[in-house]
């Protein structure tokens, strides 16, 4: 069992969990991902970590409460324990030979360009951050980007914080007044890491995209999260979840990503009382 | 005196119509009247072939005896001898090419049932007996075993037996491996491999699940904690698909996917939140076990068309014949001698057909079975929303990349000494379908017997 050390609500629908790790604490790096499973009957969900303690021996999640598994996880207390938590799986960013980049993370995508950004300022390098959220209410982790980067750009659909508009305005902005990077590493829904990409291109950076499809066991059995990038079909799981993208084909990857929305919706319905018996079960 | 019946009494089965909708097991197992008749059929040879066509030599004809004699116990007590894993072997084995191949009687008539005979065997015990195995004393000196599949578990008894202090470690929430995740219910209920799993911790066996060696920890790392030799059976690993338009679209599964969220994730109870589709009608391509296991799922999940299609003709395919019969009497519909060349969009993105060849057998290829053709024109489009894809699988690379030293032939399978099972790496063992590619299940238990006896003389010095 994994123990929540700690639990904190980000806003009304993003929540960071502390989980007591200490194997996946020992070896976790930014951009790697963790699967959890809360008990006998759960999935097994994939998350990107958002941070690690080496010392205590815990690895924070950070995730939005969508479907049936993220709202009964959102649901537990710190004391409460989990199935099971394994990690850390996939490959990390690659944060050598690059001097300056721009971090662009979106909504909840915000929780994993985090510990990328933090990693590279941390290895000397020049780090840009445009986060982009669709307004105050749900803005996460300002005080912990400011300090991972030198330049800070807060972004919101509506403009009710920071500038209005998308993040790849303010990054088409800084492409145009002539800000070269190594890198652009992008991480949130699917359509932003597609525009992101397209505006990259005719400056020629070369861009990262971390990659969210369905897995079931995260170790290249089960060939479910199968991408295509340049062509080639890439398992995210241990080839990534970091994908040049340039490459990637994203239409493909919003549909395999709808398989089973429908269900999704249904459960998530229909398999509240779940999450009231967790909670009682828990109670006892 | 023999009974000299020619052929193998019958096993007990569920009925095809009502097994092709439940996940219950479709053999039932003989009853002690049945098991003492079928073990009369023995001749007892003074030179027994059987023993020598077994991977782990079970002394056959001596439980065999103790059958005959109504002594179950004893003929516990010799199975397990050398066989760790009897109720698992005796389910799975493909005993009709190795202890049965060669049994006398198989010369007029059907061979002995030595398989089901082993498997009433393990039954009776679990049934009647099951006494959890006492931990041996400990002889101070740690072994690690990466994977807790047939290979693992085998390799982890017997070294337990012996007073090692086994750490078995599994990258899986659950341990089994291939047992758990692929093999389903209803030819291996997951309750006879967790009963193994709890034989081996009360053994001493510490059981470590949600541990992916080569990720979590190196093997280099696992020297560094104490162990004193490592077991690799990490089982095959990737899926294999076959490059064709359309493998992306919804619907189309790897046989490994679709299994594991079956078996693994019980995604065919309605109480477990793991989602599967609710397919009206398959095809699975391949002809191997793998195959007919994910074909029978399928229709038992509900789809009213489950094709089985492969490229070769019934006699070529891989998979046992057994599986096969149990398939064709479960409804499964044969699409032989037909490749798929692409799969077609329904227009929303999902499968809405398999577009396949007709193919006819020319001259033998280099495994010695004749080489499917091409018959031009003969392209035709078969309706289904799910595509199942058992073509097998590559090898993981997780822990080779990770193991410095460890070197793998051509198609990134570990190579080993085949006397000891060691790799190319001092101490560094393994066995299973992480050196063979996809194999057997006792042959992988052959391969953890071999690696724990080498383990042993090596460590005993």
């Amino acid at each position: 069992m994994y123990k929540i050390v700690r639990k904190q609500e980000l806003n009304p629908t993003v929540t960071l969990l502390e989980i007591e790790a200490p194997f996946v604490a020992k070896k976790a790096l930014a951009g790697q991902f963790i699967i959890f499973r809360i008990d006998e009957k759960s999935e097994r969900v994939p998350l990107t970590i958002a941070g690690y303690d080496r010392e205590k021996g815990t690895v924070t999640i950070i995730f939005q409460k969508v479907g049936l598994s993220t709202n009964m996880l959102g649901a537990l207390n710190e004391g409460d324990s989990i199935r099971d938590f394994v990690g850390p799986l996939g490959r990390p960013t690659n944060i050598e030979g690059k001097k300056r980049v721009c971090v662009v993370g979106g909504g909840v995508g915000c929780a994993i360009a985090y510990p990328s950004a933090k990693a590279f300022h941390e290895a000397g390098v020049q780090v840009d951050v445009i986060a982009g959220f669709r307004s105050k209410d749900i803005v996460i982790l300002e005080e912990e980007f400011k300090a991972a980067c030198d330049n800070f750009y807060l972004m919101t659909d509506d403009g009710s914080y920071g500038e209005q508009g998308f993040v790849t305005a303010k990054l088409q902005q800084l492409l145009e007044q002539g800000n070269q990077y190594d890198e652009v590493l992008a991480i949130g829904p699917i359509p932003m890491m597609k525009f992101v990409a397209a505006t990259t291109k005719p400056f020629n950076v070369p861009t990262t995209v971390s990659l969210n499809p369905i897995m079931v066991d995260g170790t290249g059995m089960c060939g479910g999260c199968r991408v295509t990038v340049g062509g080639e079909v890439k398992f995210a799981c241990v080839d990534g979840p970091d994908f040049d993208g340039h490459q990637v084909d994203f239409a493909e990857l919003m549909n395999r990503n709808s398989v089973y929305k429908a269900r999704e919706t249904e459960t998530a319905k229909t398999h509240m009382c779940r999450i009231e018996k967790l909670g009682k079960d828990l109670i006892k | 005196m023999a009974n000299m019946q020619t052929t193998k009494t019958p096993m007990p089965e569920q009925d095809a119509n009502v097994r092709n909708h439940n996940f219950d097991e479709v053999a039932l197992g003989y009853t002690a009247e049945m098991a003492v008749s079928e073990a009369q059929r023995c001749l007892q040879c003074k030179k027994p072939p059987c023993v020598g066509g077994c991977p782990v030599n079970v002394r056959i004809p001596e439980f065999i005896a103790k059958v005959a004699e109504g002594d179950f116990m004893g003929a516990y007590e010799i199975i397990t001898s050398t066989n760790a894993l009897p109720a698992l072997s005796g389910r799975v084995c493909p005993q009709e090419t190795q202890c049965e191949a060669v049994c006398v009687r198989g010369k007029k008539g059907e061979p002995v049932a030595i398989g089901r005979l082993e498997r009433f065997v393990a039954d009776w015990y679990m049934e009647n007996v099951n006494k959890m195995p006492e931990k041996v004393p400990s002889n101070g000196k740690k072994v690690a075993v990466v994977g807790s599949g047939p290979a693992g578990l085998t390799c982890a008894s017997d070294l337990a037996k012996k007073g090692y202090e086994v750490t078995m470690f599994e990258a899986l929430h659950t341990a089994g491996g291939v047992l758990v995740y692929g093999i389903p219910e209803f030819r291996l209920p997951k309750a006879i491999v967790q009963n193994e799993v709890d034989k081996l911790e009360a053994q001493g066996v510490n059981v470590m699940t949600n541990m992916v060696i080569g990720k979590v920890l190196s093997i280099d790392e696992l020297f560094e904690m104490g162990f004193k030799a490592v077991f690799v059976g990490s089982g095959a690993g990737l899926p294999m698909f076959m490059g064709i338009p359309g493998e992306a679209l919804v619907g189309v599964y790897s046989a490994n996917e679709y299994l594991t969220r079956v078996n693994l994730m019980k995604a065919f109870r309605e109480e477990d939140d793991t989602p599967i589709i609710q397919s009206k009608a398959v095809a699975v391509v391949g002809g191997g076990n793998v195959a007919m296991d994910a074909a029978r799922c399928a229709k038992r999940l509900g789809a009213e068309h489950v094709y089985i299609v492969y490229r070769r003709g019934e006699a070529e395919m891989p998979a046992r014949a057994e599986e096969l019969h149990h398939a064709k009497e479960e409804g499964i519909e044969l699409q032989v001698l037909c490749n798929p060349v692409e799969i077609l969009n329904d227009g929303n993105g999902r499968v809405g057909a398999i577009k396949c060849v007709r193919m006819e057998l020319g001259e033998p290829d280099a495994s010695g079975r004749r080489r499917p053709v091409e018959i031009p024109g003969s392209e035709f489009e078969l309706p289904v929303d799910t595509v199942i894809m058992s073509l097998g699988t590559s090898p993981n690379p997780l822990i080779r990349s990770t193991t410095p030293g460890l070197e793998t032939n051509r198609k990134g399978c570990l190579i080993v000494n085949e006397d000891t099972m060691m790799t190319t790496r001092d101490q560094v063992y393994a066995g299973g379908d992480a050196v063979t590619g996809a194999a057997t299940v006792i042959l992988a238990m052959g391969a953890g017997k071999k690696a724990a006896e080498a383990i042993d003389a090596s460590l005993s010095k």
